[in-house]
This record gives structure tokens, sequence and C-alpha cells, in this order.
């Protein structure tokens, strides 16, 4: 006993546990998400999440001792933002063909974004600071932290608000879209992309390839928009 | 394979260095993105190992963002007495994004196909 009680310490120090913790989590959300068709209520990010936080909160286990052996998982989203390169150049001509759509279409998504979050937030009498906080909640975390600290807000609740906003668009995202009858892959991707950047795009790219590649360009012309148009608009306005 | 890591590790670096550099307020990845991108243009192709890492990383990219997911659970709190408020805009602004988005997209397309079509 004496033994094994050495053998768990030693383990939970190093990365191993946590970094096996992260995948095993994710492999069984997995199972269950794709057991039940794909089913974008039960988002694989979520069920892992939940999974994983049951676990820390049973051991007491804080989330540093957990994020050093998660942060080799955490570390691949830059190498992986980069990939999409590929999915985008297979898709490029469509792309070219719909450039100026696709423009359009993003700057209204960036707008509509921001502006609905706050005044929401605004009329049900949310703090100052939650509010600014909210803008920029469809772009990928870390240009949302570095616009939400220009306005004034918390980039730290900018992030928690970021990965929500996620987790929400790939969820409820394809639920929206059937609604409206939108059959068009593209138009989907982008949409997806626009309003929850990495995790819905990680969705995107599960369900169709042409959806994949516009929700990953969705995504960086999104940081880019939203960086350039929020602080002019926001100056205008405030 | 590991030559394809490589450049994608590279165009990553040589992004972030581009963009702390200049000074912009862009994620260096996605700088690193549109590297790869001008590089394909270039050679014209994707190379079959190219894709089959850029596949392994794509086919697996909801995995990538559970770390931060268990961050948010962990800092929860921070939403603090606006939890409500924050959670009610969330839910309803992204679903007006998306369908305002999706919305755009496909009417201009629509237009686009028909003004082609009248001069076809």
């Amino acid at each position: 006993m004496g033994e094994f009680r050495d053998i768990w310490v030693y383990l939970s120090t190093s990365p191993l546990l946590h970094l096996t913790l992260t995948l095993a989590a994710f492999v069984f959300a997995s199972m269950v998400y794709r057991k039940l068709h794909m089913n974008p209520l039960l988002n694989p990010v979520l069920l892992s999440v939940i999974a994983i936080v049951l676990v820390l909160k049973g051991t007491g286990t804080d989330y540093d001792t957990f994020f050093e052996g998660a942060q080799f998982v955490h570390f691949l989203l830059g190498p992986a933002t980069v990939a999409l390169a590929v999915p985008l150049y297979r898709q490029f001509d469509r792309v070219r063909k719909s450039a100026l759509a696709i423009l359009l279409s993003i700057a209204c998504g960036s707008l509509t974004s921001a502006l609905t979050a706050v005044s929401i937030a605004w009329m049900l009498d949310a703090r100052v600071v939650s509010i600014v906080s909210l803008a920029p909640k469809s772009v990928t975390a870390p240009v949302a932290m570095g616009i939400s600290e220009q306005l004034g807000g918390l980039p730290s609740l900018t992030a928690v608000i970021v990965i929500l906003t996620g987790v929400i668009g790939a969820m409820l995202g394809p639920l929206i879209l059937n609604v409206l009858n939108i059959r068009d892959w593209a138009a989907r991707g982008l949409a997806i992309g626009t309003a929850s950047h990495g995790i819905g795009t990680a969705r995107a790219l599960q369900v169709n390839e042409v959806a994949g590649a516009f929700s990953g360009l969705a995504m960086g012309l999104n940081a880019l928009a939203t960086a350039i148009l929020l602080p002019v608009i926001w100056n205008f306005l405030f | 394979m590991l030559e394809y890591l490589t450049l994608i590790l590279s165009c990553q670096l040589a992004g972030e260095f581009l963009v702390s550099a200049l000074d912009v307020p862009f994620p260096g990845p996605v700088a690193g993105m549109i590297l790869l991108f001008v590089f394909l243009s270039v050679r014209g192709g994707v190379p079959e190992d190219l894709g089959n890492v850029a596949g392994a990383l794509l086919n697996n990219l909801s995995l990538l963002f559970v770390p931060a997911g268990v961050g948010v659970m962990v800092h929860f709190e921070l939403l603090g007495a606006d939890a409500l408020p924050i959670s009610v805009a969330l839910v309803v602004s992204t679903l007006l994004t998306i369908a305002v988005t999706a919305l755009v997209m496909v009417t201009l397309n629509r237009l686009n196909t028909r003004n082609t079509g009248d001069r076809g």
C-alpha cells in the first residue's frame, strides 16, 4: 500500500498523468459523440472538459498541475492553425469566386457579434467591465484578449467568454443553420468560423472539408476585421 | 513527415516574428497560415506528406481546445454576478451572428450567380 502511494505521488507530479487524462477524456468523449451520430449538442470539447473538471475536483488537483501535462496538447493549437492553409489552398478556387461576398459577410458577422452581445448585456444590467469584455467574443482568444485590453475590458474574462462562445457556436450553430435551411457548405462554414473561431472550425472540419476551409478562413479574417473595426466604432460610440 | 512538421513550425515562428516586429494586433499562427498558403501557391500543390501532417493536426483540432476549456471551468467565477446576463448575451448574440453571416453570404452569392447568368 505504501509502495502504491509512492508510485502515485511520483506520477501525479509528472506531466504524463495529466497528459494521459486529457487524451483519455477526449477519446471517451469522441466515442460518445460518434456513437450518437456526431450530434452537435454532444460537443466533444465540452464533454471532455466536464469529465476532466470532475476528476480534478475529485482528486483536489489544481489547474497549474493539470496544465503541466496538458500544455503539450495546448501547444499544438499554433501548428494546427498554420495547417489550416492546406484545406484553404484546396478550396481556393471557390474562395476566389466569391471573395467580395466573403469579405462582406464576415464584416456583417463581426459587427453583429459585437453590437448584439454588448447591447443584450447592457439591457440586462451587466457591469461595464463585463460588457466591454464581451465585445470581441467571437474572435480567436489571443487577439480577443488584446482587443479587450485596448477597450478597457478584462482580458482573462474575455478568454473565458471566447471559449464559451466557441462551444456555444459549435453546439447550436448547426441547429440554427438547419432552421434557416442553409445548405451551402461554404456559407455554413463561413458563419460558424466568424461566430465561433477555432472551436467552431474544429466541428466544421469534421463534418465537411469545404465548410472546414471556409470556417478557418473566416476565423482569420474575422480576427483582422474585428481588430480594425471594433476600436474605431467603439471610440465613435462611447 | 518530419520535414513538413518543421515547415509548419517554421511558418508559425516566422508568423510570430512578423506580427511582433510589425506590432500588429494579429495572431502569429494565423500569419503563419498565410505564409504556408503562399508556400503552397508558389509550389503549386500540396505535397502528400504535408497533407498527412496537416490532416493529423486538423482531424483532432477539438482535442487541442480541451486544456483551455478546463481553464474556463476553473476561472468561471470571473463571470461573477454577471453570469446570467453574459450567458444570455453569448447564446443570443452567437446565434444571431451565425444567422446574419450565413444569410448575407447566401444572398450575395445568389445575386452574383444571377448577374453572371445574365451576362452568359
